[in-house]
């Protein structure tokens, strides 16, 4: 059962295989992107065929999509035989997460890999939760972002709990990454859905806390400025009310760098009925220095017009977003 | 304030790209213009020897994609259209042989021959047939068939499984309505539910992921906007925040990156500057329309006049863009792209372009025909993002490098050549 390719018994030599007659692929006579398979490759998925065409759901049929797996994981057909196998054979599903948790290492972004894992844990239940939340962070401490190992998270949260420590986990995330945006967005996930937390509106006040605090730390990292309005989200009236939001913007405007995303937030602000104080249009004029080209006395305007120029790339964006503007009063 | 070791991961991974375009780039900057003129034209010959040789044969460590072929030969089919190149009608004839052998009886294809029908393979594979064009290739796809499949593969909660026992996500909601809409079997039972599952999907960054959740993505960002727009529900979205997060997506070097806070991606090329050519085809967000004076089409001169256009409840305005517009001559009408469209036209073919053909993700990685793919799928809406219409050729300026560089225009819903999507939809709105 080695999957060392020097140590592979071919199939046809193996006496539990000596009734099948392997059914070779129908690419027909003029092949198109035709692999050129090594032979091991080519007889395993060759008796494959035949045991799913004959739809054999044996322990022999079990090792044989082990090894068809192993072989190319990214082959849905055998993943999905695999699955009506175990299910006849009514298989150990512990044993699965182990074989799982053997080709995690070389394919944690292949996405049948996954579907397999959530279909196992699935059927093991509660049970299986804490072992397995706990494996998922060891996945993502090798790849922080890896999106499918996010997802599971996610799922396994909604259908089996665990909700207790996922707060800290992503506190503790930020704490070693906090331009990490998945980790902010998984702290989204449970602050509106943890059934501990009591949802985005309760939570909201400590969280802006939270949120400009990070900003403040680096303003420059678009992660928590994003965050910060999604806490808002339906709600844009409570964001230009909180003085916190309009606070942290003066505060970065006034150290006179990274204020790229302070100027956008404003502008949004703005845009939904804010009403600045001289401070807001003093900070806004010490960012822009030129003279020959003076600052529009519509803020929103002013600051489309120093965007345009200081985050050039997005000039077209900038442009186009000043021509939303509803006119001056 | 920080020493260079306490930066994140992030950052010094970030870092690290920069340095490597940046780079590429300085060098670019200080060579002779002889040598300049070179490094900016997009290597045609070697991207079509490339692929035609996938075509016809790959390697053994391709096993990995012995469940994806008609994926590789849409890829490839479709680079090699989108460079107005042509094929050998024995090998076109081979392709549809192919493909036939990885249609299922009961519907769909799968990734190889004898292999589960499954959704994404289905989308890569009338995509496939779709690009070759002509009867022959049309009429091999059993429509009953394939409808009847994409019935089996939906679900109660309006989304759509890849395949039977498979997962369900955007991607899967987009191949199954992609292929439906181009072969004219949309239905109301196809859509029902849907267009609220991928509402649920837009998250509170204003992308879409690929399951309600998770992270905004610029893939399921495609998919999800597509299908909102083949169902007629795009206005459910909050467009103005998807904007919003897709055009800070694009960063420094030019190039998209999938997520915030990641890294670019030459395959983001497409996903996400595509959503920018399929924000064109929605009335609601339409950006401003510059309209070139007369004796101004000579010149290369960019927008000029500009009257703003429809916001809600500004329709005095409308009327005077379209009457404006009607004065002029209104083949050269045009838009502004709300991305960078000549940065990103920069990235793609100083930075991924592989020398000896091919693109690839970034500098640094191998190039392999999805990237070849997607890149220049990117490459074509650029240089086309300033058209209002395909029936306008772009201008010089719109065109990164010489304008041989030009690519055929895609129609962005189904990623395939305009003319080719001319063809199929003729076909099946008559058969």
């Amino acid at each position: 059962m080695d999957s060392d390719e020097g140590d592979r018994e071919p199939l046809s030599r193996r006496a539990e295989w000596s009734d099948v007659i392997p059914l070779p692929q129908d690419d027909g006579p003029n092949p198109v992107v035709s692999i050129a398979y090594k032979e091991d490759f080519r007889e395993t998925m060759d008796y494959f065929r035949a045991i799913y065409q004959a739809d054999e759901r044996s322990p022999r049929a079990l090792c044989l999509t082990r090894e068809a797996i192993l072989a190319n994981p990214g082959n849905y057909t055998v993943w999905h035989f695999r699955r009506l196998v175990l299910q006849a054979l009514n298989a150990d599903l512990y044993k699965e997460l182990d074989f799982l948790q053997q080709i995690a290492n070389s394919n944690a972004k292949n996405y049948q890999l996954w579907h397999h894992r959530r279909w196992v844990i699935e059927r093991l239940g509660a049970d299986a939760r804490a072992k397995e939340l706990e494996l998922n962070k060891e996945i993502l401490s090798r790849d922080t972002k890896n999106y499918h190992a996010w997802s599971h998270r996610q799922w396994v949260l909604q259908a089996l709990g665990g909700w207790e420590d996922e707060l800290d986990y992503c506190h503790c995330l930020l704490e070693q990454d906090v331009f990490n945006n998945s980790t902010w967005n998984q702290r989204y996930f449970v602050i509106t859905r943890s059934p501990f937390l009591g949802g985005l509106k309760a939570m909201r006040e400590s969280e802006v806390r939270y949120t400009v605090k990070a900003i403040l730390a680096q303003p420059n990292n678009e992660s928590p400025w994003r965050y910060l309005r999604g806490l808002y989200k339906d709600d844009i009236e409570a964001l230009v009310d909180d003085p916190q939001v309009s606070s942290v913007c003066l505060k970065v405007m006034n150290t006179k760098s990274n204020y790229i995303f302070a100027l956008i937030m404003l502008l949004d602000l703005l845009c939904n009925g804010f009403q600045p104080s001289q401070e807001f249009r003093d900070a806004v004029d010490a960012l822009w220095t030129s003279d020959t080209h003076p600052l529009d006395s519509d803020l929103a305007k002013a600051i489309c017009y120093i965007l345009e120029h200081v985050d050039s790339l997005r000039a077209g964006y900038w442009m186009w977003r000043k021509s939303k503007l509803p006119q001056a009063a | 304030m920080e020493s260079f070791g306490s930066l994140t991961l992030t950052q010094r991974d970030q870092i690290m790209v920069e340095q490597q375009v940046f780079s590429i780039l300085k060098t670019f900057y200080e060579m002779p213009p002889s040598s300049q003129s070179v490094m900016m034209e997009l290597q045609r010959e070697d991207h079509v020897e490339y692929l035609t040789k996938g075509l016809k044969h790959l390697g053994p460590n391709f096993c990995v994609l012995d469940a994806n072929r008609p994926w590789i030969c849409y890829w490839i089919l479709h680079s090699i259209a989108l460079m107005d190149e042509f094929l050998d009608p024995e090998l076109e004839d081979n392709i549809i042989d192919f493909l036939s052998r990885c249609q299922d009886p009961d519907g769909g294809y799968g990734g190889g021959p004898g292999q589960m029908p499954h959704l994404a393979t289905t989308y890569a594979a009338v995509n496939s047939l779709v690009t070759l064009g002509g009867d022959k290739a049309l009429s091999s796809i059993n429509r009953e068939k394939l409808y009847t499949f994409l019935r089996r593969r939906k679900e109660p909660s309006g989304a759509f499984r890849m395949h039977d026992g498979g997962e369900i996500d955007v991607r899967a909601c987009y191949t199954a309505i992609s292929v439906a809409s181009l072969l004219n079997i949309l239905d109301d039972d196809l859509v029902q539910g849907l267009g609220d599952y991928i509402l649920s999907c837009q998250t509170y960054e204003g992308g879409i992921a690929g399951e309600p959740g998770s992270e905004a993505h610029g893939g399921y960002t495609f998919c999800g906007l597509a299908t909102m727009i083949l169902i007629n529900e795009v206005d459910r979205l909050d467009l103005s925040s998807l904007i919003d997060w897709v055009v800070f997506r694009q960063g420094v070097e030019g190039g998209f990156q999938g997520r915030t806070n990641k890294l670019v991606d030459g395959c983001y090329s497409f996903w996400q500057g595509g959503v920018f050519a399929l924000l064109k085809r929605v009335h609601s967000t339409k950006v401003e329309q510059s309209v070139l004076l007369p004796g101004e089409e000579d010149s290369g001169a960019e927008s000029l006049q500009t009257t703003t256009s429809s916001d809600e409840g500004e329709e005095d305005l409308n009327e005077d863009s379209s009457q404006a517009v009607s004065h002029f001559d209104r083949r050269h009408a045009r838009v502004e792209p709300l991305f960078n469209s000549l940065a990103l036209q920069q990235y793609i073919i100083l930075c991924a372009q592989e020398p000896g053909g091919g693109l690839r993700d970034k500098p640094g990685k191998s190039r392999d025909h999805y990237h070849t793919c997607y890149c220049l799928s990117g490459l074509s809406v650029c240089q086309h993002s300033w058209s209002a219409d395909e029936d306008s050729p772009p201008l010089p300026n719109a065109v990164l490098g010489p304008y041989s560089n030009l690519l055929e225009p895609i129609n962005p819903l189904y990623n395939v050549v305009l003319d080719r999507y001319q063809e199929a939809h003729e076909f099946f709105t008559r058969s």
